[in-house]
């Protein structure tokens, strides 16, 4: 019994690594209506950016609110550029975009930086967490600001001016226009919102993968999986996703055997095509109509 | 909340290609089959290598061509068929000693199985999350070739070696020229049968649930049949493609099939044109020749350059090398004129 808990405690503090992760994915596909394959490469190159700034000698948490700013401004200027462009173009044509756009930023960061691991400090410390061995500070924080993030965001599209728009210009694009939203604007904010909350992701999970260019490969998929599960179109669920991921993971490497590391991936595939087809709405999104 | 909000118009997921489009006239048809044919007996050995290569890709991004310009769905996952291709291929050559041209169709058969019965699930999904669930399979695909239970056959980690074939009937000629024309014989009899499927009924089906999935159903078509059916064919001659890279390349390794393979076979068919069959081989020679040149320019930044190249094609010519050759048909009819 104590192994089963322990193991459920370890489950929730990685998947506070992928929750984070897919509450990104989620934002930008509210915002419009496409799964991002390049969000974990933004991630990665915006935790190298803070890693950089710190080799600099700025203080961790000023490196924290540059880093974040800078991903705002990336995330908005990646849209301007090459996605806007885009946007009445066929899904077919996005998907291409986004691979290209994974393909530039992992070469350019791996050739800034190059393909060498990397420590990457933590706030919070590493120390065992209220005694517990399993469960670190570092992770303890990691579920802390992962549930911070997803209150502020709440509060954000429930109660904010700005946020409505958001709201409304991703469900009903053309009625928010005529009630004077800019929704252009509003999907170039999408975007920004999701590079940053990505940025946060993956400055909270490099003290844990280490930092170089690849390190977002698997925490990616599991981040899928773990939006899928929740429903792609509700941040709550990604982040109970996350969570649920975490835990599945682990139990599954501890009691199934023969699941362990090496089957990692798999699991996560299993997982996405099961919760697709068994209910492709996810646990808490809500099911979409098609019009004919 | 109201009803209206959960109702979305959805954009078609690739463009229509009308039928006629997707192919090659008589004439030109006749030019490249000679060039094709008569090229490799002027050039070095490892050049041939590298034109049987292209066939090969050829094929894969021409399976890909007649999942995603045929019938609309999408797959980032065609280096797992690839990989099973491969992988049934070199096991049945050197674990049960069969001649390697017997394994092809073997191979093509036990993809078209794997790709129908993952075509399964995939009918349920569409678009962005085709492309998730397909993604997930080619990650997954590397670790599952890796997994100690199938150590004997596959060699784990260090993969499996096969043994190049000789030319049969004495012929005096290399190996590699025996293995490229063997392998643009085989690229002939998919292509042609790609092509006459294509103008099939089946073809005619597959175009009709890529344009309109619900007006297919009321003409009568069983989507779900014909979807799953695009996904075994696509699975099948990649898996051929794939068997004939194993005994190309001497050599089957978990690592030589990762994500990386499926997205330049996916980069491949967008380069060449999607739903335009010829352009298989253009997107073919996009994806062997152009990270030889990226890396040329400057090492390491292959992939930011491959990255580049491809929004290039996307904004400047987003039917890729069809466009382009409709561009060049018409220049040349104006001079002709003129």
């Amino acid at each position: 019994m104590e192994l089963f808990t322990n193991q459920i405690l370890a489950g929730i503090s990685t998947g506070a690594i992928y929750a984070c992760m897919a509450l990104a994915v989620v934002m930008i596909y509210q915002a419009i209506d496409h799964l991002n394959f390049a969000q974990g490469e933004m991630a990665m190159f915006s935790t190298f950016v803070s890693w950089q700034l710190m080799q600099w000698g700025v203080p961790y948490w000023g490196a924290f609110i540059i880093t974040l700013a800078f991903s705002f401004a990336g995330g908005i200027v990646i849209e301007r550029l090459l996605f806007k462009p885009l946007a009445k173009a066929p899904i077919l044509t996005n998907v291409a975009g986004f691979i290209a756009l994974f393909a530039i930023i992992n070469s350019v960061a791996g050739l800034i930086w190059d393909f060498t691991i990397k420590q990457y400090p933590t706030p919070f410390g590493s120390h065992p967490f209220l005694g517990s061995q399993l469960i670190s500070t570092h992770q303890a924080g990691m579920i802390g600001v992962t549930v911070l993030l997803l209150i502020a965001l709440f509060f954000f599209f429930r109660f904010t001016r700005m946020g409505l728009a958001m709201r409304a210009a991703a469900s009903l694009p053309e009625s928010a226009r005529l009630v004077g939203i800019n929704t252009s604007w509003m999907i170039a904010l999408g975007w920004g919102m999701a590079a940053a909350i990505g940025s946060i992701a993956g400055m909270l999970i490099a003290p844990v993968v280490f930092l170089e260019p690849n390190m977002m490969g698997g925490v990616l998929i599991y981040g899928f999986a773990a939006a899928v599960l929740g429903g792609l179109t509700s941040p709550f669920g990604a982040v109970i996703g996350g969570f649920l991921v975490g835990i599945f993971e682990n139990l599954a490497g501890t009691y199934i055997p023969g699941v362990g590391n090496e089957l990692k991936l798999p699991i996560a595939l299993a997982l996405i095509i099961t919760v697709l087809v068994v209910k492709p709405a996810g646990l808490f999104g809500r099911p979409i109509v098609k019009r004919v | 909340m109201s009803a209206i909000d959960e109702v979305v118009t959805e954009a078609p997921a690739v463009e229509a290609v009308p039928k006629r489009a997707m192919t090659l006239g008589t004439g030109t048809s006749l030019i490249m089959l000679g060039l094709l044919i008569l090229v490799p007996l002027f050039v070095k050995n490892f050049i041939i290598f590298q034109l049987t290569m292209l066939l090969i890709y050829g094929l894969a991004v021409l399976a890909l061509n007649i999942l995603t310009g045929g019938s609309g769905q999408f797959s980032l996952g065609q280096s797992a068929f690839y990989a099973v291709g491969a992988y049934t291929s070199a096991i049945l050559i050197e674990h049960a000693g069969m001649n390697y041209a017997l394994t092809l169709p073997i191979a093509g058969i036990i993809c078209f199985g794997f790709g129908f019965l993952f075509g399964q699930p995939a009918l349920r999904l569409s678009g962005v999350y085709l492309a998730l669930a397909t993604f997930a399979l080619a990650t997954a695909m590397p670790q599952l070739l890796k997994l100690g239970y199938f150590e004997h056959w596959t060699g784990g980690v260090q993969g499996l070696v096969v043994t190049k074939p000789d030319a049969p009937f004495g012929l005096k000629i290399s190996q590699d020229m025996w293995l490229y024309y063997f392998t643009l014989a085989v690229t002939i009899a998919i292509y042609v049968f790609s092509v006459n499927l294509l103008r099939s009924r089946s073809g005619r089906a597959f175009m009709a649930i890529r344009d309109n999935e619900i007006a297919a159903s009321a003409m009568g078509i069983d989507v779900a049949l014909y979807k799953t059916l695009a996904f075994g064919v696509s699975a099948g001659i990649t898996g051929v493609a794939g068997a004939l890279g194993a005994i190309a390349v001497q050599f089957v390794a978990p690592d030589s099939y990762t994500i990386t393979l499926a997205i330049s076979l996916f980069l491949g068919m967008v380069v060449g044109g999607v739903g335009w069959l010829p352009g298989s081989i253009v997107g073919s020679a996009f994806i062997i020749f152009v990270p030889n040149i990226a890396e040329g320019i400057s090492k390491g930044l292959s992939g930011a350059v491959f990255g580049v190249l491809l929004f290039l094609v996307i904004f400047l010519v987003p039917h890729g090398a069809r466009q382009v050759a409709i561009v060049g048909q018409q220049l040349f009819a104006k001079l002709k004129k003129g």
